[in-house]
Formats: structure tokens, C-alpha cells, sequence
């Protein structure tokens, strides 16, 4: 069992879309978790289908998400960090780290989920994920957590080869869906197109199930 | 916010006209546009202080939006839909048929949140 597990991520639904799964299995053994959100996610596209979110509403109707996902994951501990979305990557990155470290320091995690350094395709995952690994180094090389990943990329088996953790969440896929649910305007228009295709073809449907039981992550080598 | 009424946003432009006003400025398809075989396009600014004189609400829907300043131009193209919130902010947006927003102006007399 983790002694305590530390989210880092920039934006409300990060920490649910294809890791909700995951939050829920630790936080059910009773591991605390800890989510850092660095922004509310105040320049996202999506604003529900029909849409029912501005750009001005957003990011109370994203907090709002954010807190409701939480209290369906357990997750008791949430840390917003007040930046701004898709501008992490222009912050001083020893600054961002500081902050990420101060955490780190005070809740003591043996795990530490991120996307993975270099591969999150958004900007801010990047930013936010090279903090990680900033604040991770300062720790003497035994007292580091370990960094669970997450890459977005199509074909991440050929390459970073086969994951270092592979959980199976169908024990928890309720809670999982419920999360998913929670981040309304931002998966409405996902939810709608997953239902289109597994109404459409069986094979969908297959696809979609197991790709929603099952969530993996690489862990991160950290070099000094 | 619903679908764009043109007499009711160019009366809305018209009470800026003058004024020290922030600007809301945006256009975006996406930060994950690049995973589906297109370039993730994205330009914003928010809280640009502005002043201009002339304004106008055009087309047929989707409508476009041209505000003429001493030095330059504010325009946006493919505004669907429109708001005059509380405070007395006009924002306007173009969504998708996903209703997924590609494109904002957005006038206040106040700065607008960080």
C-alpha cells in the first residue's frame, strides 16, 4: 500500500480522464491523496453539449467540477495554485517547483502521477510535469517518490515500451464514470461521441470498455 | 448566452463606443488539434485597452465584428452566439456544431477576471 499519493497536474479533469480509475483504488485502500491543480482550465473549448458554459463562466463552473470529481474520488486534499490556463509553460519553472516542493515536503508521498515529462502534448502537462521532476531532484536520491506517467501519445507500448503499472479499474469503473460524469461541460461532447460509436458497432463498444478498465503508467527515470 | 441577436449586440457595441474599454480577444481549435492531423492554432489576449469609434455587427450568421480604432482594427469572424452578462459585458463567442468555442471578443468597461 502507498504511504501517499501526490496528483500534479494543470488542469480540473486531468486527474480523472484516464486516471480516475486509479484515484479511486488508492484512495479506497485508504491512501490519502493529494491533488496540486495548477489552473481552472479557463481557456478550454469545451463548454458542454448544448453548451451551457462562456468564456467568463468557465472556470467557477471548472472549479465547481473539480470539487464535486474530488469528492467522488476521495480525494480530501486539493491544492489550487491560481495560474492561468495555457500560460504554465511561460512561469519561472524553479518558481512552479518551489511550490510543487513545499507539498511534497509537507504530505511526504511514495507516489508522485503526472503526464509524462516531454510527452503530454499539451503545453501546460509539459510545464507542469518538468516542475515535478525539478521539485523530485531536490530530494535526496532515497527519499524520492516514485513518478507514475502518463504519456498522450497514440502508441505508447512501441515507444516506452510495455507500462511499469497496469491497474485493472473495473472494480471502481462506477466511481470512475461518476468523475468522468462531475466534469460535465468538458465531457459531454466526448461522452456523446463514445455513445454515438458503441450505439453504432459492438466492436466500439468492446473497445471503449476495455479501454476504460484499464490504466497504465510509465515511470519516470529521473537522471542527476 | 444564446443565439446572437445583430440589433442587440450593435446596441451594446454602440454604449462602448469612446470609452476606455478591456478587450477579450480569441481564437483557438484546440490544444489537441495537432493529434487530429491539424495545427493546433490558438492566439488570445485578454485585457487589451482599447478605445474605438466606430463599430459594427455584419453577415447573416455566423456574424463577424469590425471595431475601427485611431491606429487600427479589432475584428473577429464566426461569432454564433452572445451574452450582456450582469456586470454589463458583452461577450460574444463562435461554437461549433459541437458547440465547442473557436472564437471570442468580449468588451467590458471593468478588467476582466485572472
Amino acid at each position: 500500500m502507498e504511504r501517499h499519493v501526490l496528483a500534479v497536474y494543470p488542469h480540473p479533469d486531468d486527474e480523472t480522464f484516464g486516471k480516475a480509475g486509479t484515484i479511486a483504488l488508492y484512495t479506497r485502500a485508504g491512501t490519502p491523496v493529494t491533488l496540486i491543480c495548477g489552473t481552472l482550465g479557463q481557456m478550454g473549448r469545451n463548454m458542454g453539449k448544448p453548451f451551457f458554459a462562456t468564456r467568463e463562466t468557465l472556470p467557477i463552473i471548472r472549479e465547481k467540477e473539480l470539487r464535486d470529481a474530488c469528492s467522488i474520488l476521495g480525494i480530501k486534499d486539493l491544492r489550487l495554485l491560481g495560474l492561468r490556463d495555457k500560460t504554465v509553460e511561460f512561469e519561472d519553472p524553479e518558481e512552479l517547483a518551489d511550490r510543487i516542493y513545499e507539498v511534497i515536503q509537507e504530505v511526504n508521498p511514495s507516489v508522485i502521477m503526472t503526464y509524462y515529462p516531454g510527452y503530454g502534448v499539451h503545453p501546460d502537462h509539459n510545464a507542469m510535469s518538468a516542475a515535478t521532476v525539478l521539485a523530485v531532484k531536490r530530494l535526496p536520491k532515497e527519499k524520492r517518490p516514485v513518478l507514475h506517467c502518463s504519456p498522450i501519445v497514440d502508441n505508447p507500448h512501441e515507444v516506452f515500451g510495455p507500462p511499469d503499472v497496469v491497474f485493472d479499474v473495473t472494480p471502481v469503473l462506477d466511481i470512475k464514470m461518476a468523475a468522468i460524469k462531475a466534469h460535465r461541460s468538458q465531457s459531454e461532447v466526448m461522452m456523446a461521441r463514445w455513445e454515438r460509436e458503441a450505439a453504432q458497432s459492438p466492436e466500439a463498444r468492446k473497445q471503449f470498455e476495455a479501454f476504460m478498465s484499464t490504466e497504465s503508467y510509465w515511470i519516470y527515470p529521473i537522471e542527476d | 448566452m444564446g443565439p446572437i441577436a445583430k440589433d442587440e449586440v450593435q446596441k451594446a457595441i454602440e454604449r462602448f463606443i469612446g470609452k476606455d474599454v478591456y478587450l477579450h480577444l480569441e481564437t483557438t481549435n484546440g490544444a489537441y488539434a495537432a493529434r487530429q492531423g491539424a495545427m493546433a492554432v490558438c492566439a488570445y489576449i485578454r485585457n487589451g485597452k482599447v478605445q474605438f469609434h466606430r463599430g459594427l455587427i455584419t453577415g447573416d450568421g455566423p456574424y463577424r465584428v469590425g471595431l475601427k480604432m485611431d491606429n487600427g482594427w479589432i475584428y473577429a469572424e464566426g461569432l454564433t452566439d452572445y451574452e450582456i452578462d450582469e456586470q454589463g459585458r458583452l461577450l460574444l463567442a463562435g461554437h461549433d456544431t459541437e458547440g465547442r468555442l473557436a472564437v471570442a471578443l468580449e468588451l467590458s468597461e471593468q478588467p476582466f477576471p485572472m
